[in-house]
């Protein structure tokens, strides 16, 4: 084959810029859902606008459309670049691409249809999770391939990472999407009551932790070294680390189902496994960050690194305030209140965007034949947009969840409640303004993400793929 | 909780599935150099201009 002699770039570029492209569309519905809890007639009196049906299509668009690109980009380059051979197979590459763009296509046109199955981050109904599964298998073919036809005996760390990342939603998503069809847009989940809850839960959690992050470590483990053009603080911990993660992380699930009608000791063996997590994921955490050790000068000249940094520091944050909310009693007081959206978003934002952002800036120009992008400035800018729009999210749903608990488990001295659901939210109106512009502030950045990547785009001197390393 | 018959079991297989893993790859030969891989990903040269397609 005439190919074999460069790395195939073509499927990188595809979901590198469908990256920006679904990150910028699924922060655009979460500005206006954030809005709409503000100003309800932003519904517009039309089903297909409501908050119960674009919320789903925020989570999936942000997750699986920006984050999944994401993730099939990044993994397909540093696979083939630590293998030093190209993907296994152009064509399987190629629709993996296609068919997860039709997916996302599909779940943008039947959620707000009121198409759903009603499972959180499984909305999709049976015919779309048929392909998604088909979409799968193909991308572990080609990822397990390339690792099979690698020209180096050692497998690098973040291969790893995005190994157990595919593996288990494979898993995951065959477990938790069984269901019933009952005609071409209606299923019913093939478990019941609790036992559905149970099983949601265990592949909700399970998505968090493969999905957002393991994933995305495995990007970091990648993009940090390479950008810091230092070698990652300790590499022994990394391969602990990954051990260590993978074997305690599946248990978790309960803690999202305390005080429900789950067995009691099933709760606390949630809470227990959460509180485990903390190890491994600050041990990851640390590892990165350390890696500037020496060299936090770079902080100073290079936003894509202060992007990568700032995005573990919320990785660490939110992985010591994930456990500590798993703990029943603390939880009693934040379940179901916004403290949870709070802790969910400097996840999402703080770790997950923040890291695939500085991870496509380092990205883009090596793919694009160009040293840097367009405007680093630019990336400055982003960079400050996020960071801010990000703190001024999360605390203003720190303090909204404190005060949604407080006041509704507030009891007067004869026991009745001293508050009514809806002072409850009156009071929480001005926070609600705070999270739209926190919001707009972190979409705002992927404006100028955009333009910063098109700008590139148009500039780009070379457009060949780069050819393949010979084995020292 | 009959569900906790296919959960349970099914998180007692991985861990021995992952156990069966790892000692694959220690005794493979996978962990013997813990410093190399990391310097080796930065003589990678992936940066535009600097390597010519070489044919």
């Amino acid at each position: 084959m005439q190919n074999n002699g460069t790395y195939n770039y073509t499927v990188v570029r595809q979901f590198t810029v469908m990256t920006v492209v679904w990150g910028l569309v699924g922060m655009l519905v979460g500005v206006l859902i954030a809005a709409q809890l503000i100003w309800p007639e932003l519904n517009f009196d039309t089903p297909w606008l409501t908050y119960g049906r674009l919320r789903p299509l925020h989570t999936n668009a942000v997750i699986f459309a920006f984050g999944g690109s994401a993730l099939f980009a990044t993994s397909y380059y540093v696979v083939q670049r630590t293998c030093q051979v190209r993907l296994f197979s152009d064509g399987l590459a190629a629709f993996t691409f296609w068919g997860w763009q039709a997916v996302i296509v599909l779940a943008a046109l039947t959620l707000p249809m009121g198409i759903t199955s009603g499972k959180e981050y499984a909305e999709l109904e049976w015919p779309i999770d048929i392909l998604i599964t088909l979409v799968w298998v193909s991308y572990a073919i080609v990822f397990f391939g390339t690792i099979a036809r690698r020209k180096t005996q050692h497998i690098y760390v973040a291969n790893w990472f995005f190994g157990a990342y595919i593996l288990t939603i494979a898993l995951l998503h065959l477990v938790n999407s069984a269901a019933v069809p009952v005609t071409f847009w209606k299923s019913y989940s093939a478990y019941a009551g609790v036992q559905d809850a149970m099983v949601q839960w265990w592949y909700g959690h399970n998505a968090v932790g493969f999905f957002l992050t393991a994933g995305f470590l495995g990007m970091m483990y990648y993009f940090i070294p390479k950008q810091a053009g230092r070698p990652i603080y300790s590499y022994r911990l990394s391969v602990v680390h990954f051990w260590a993660l993978i074997f305690t992380y599946m248990w978790a699930g309960p803690h999202h189902l305390h005080y429900t009608a789950l067995p009691d000791w099933t709760q606390s063996l949630g809470m227990v496994f959460s509180l485990i997590l903390l190890a491994p994921s600050w041990g990851g955490m640390i590892n990165g960050i350390m890696t500037l050790s020496g060299a936090w000068h770079k902080l100073r000249t290079d936003p894509i690194l202060k992007f990568l940094i700032v995005s573990l520091s919320f990785y660490g944050m939110s992985t010591f305030e994930g456990p500590m909310m798993s703990i029943k009693t603390v939880n009693a007081l934040s379940h179901y209140t916004d403290w949870t959206i709070g802790h969910v978003h400097s996840g999402a934002l703080g770790w997950v965007a923040m890291v695939s952002i500085g991870c496509l800036y380092s990205l883009i120009p090596r793919l694009y034949g160009r040293t840097s992008m367009w405007s680093t400035r630019l990336i400055d800018w982003h960079f400050w947009t996020t960071t801010i729009g990000i703190v001024l999210y999360i605390a203003a749903m720190w303090i909204a969840g404190v005060m949604q608990g407080l006041m509704w488990r507030s009891t007067n001295p004869d026991g009745t409640l001293t508050y009514t659901f809806v002072e409850a939210l009156q009071a929480t109106h001005p926070f609600y303004i705070v999270r739209l512009c926190g919001g707009a502030l972190v979409l705002a950045g992927m404006f100028l993400m955009i333009y910063n990547v098109r700008r590139t785009l148009q500039e780009r001197g070379a457009h060949i793929d780069q050819p393949v390393m010979a084995p020292a | 909780m009959d569900i906790l018959y296919l959960l349970v079991p099914l998180s007692v297989a991985l861990v021995f599935l992952i156990g069966a893993v790892l000692w694959f790859a220690l005794h493979s030969g996978q962990f013997d150099d813990l410093e190399g891989p990391a310097l080796k990903i930065l003589a990678d040269d992936d940066r535009a201009g600097k390597s010519e397609p070489r044919l």
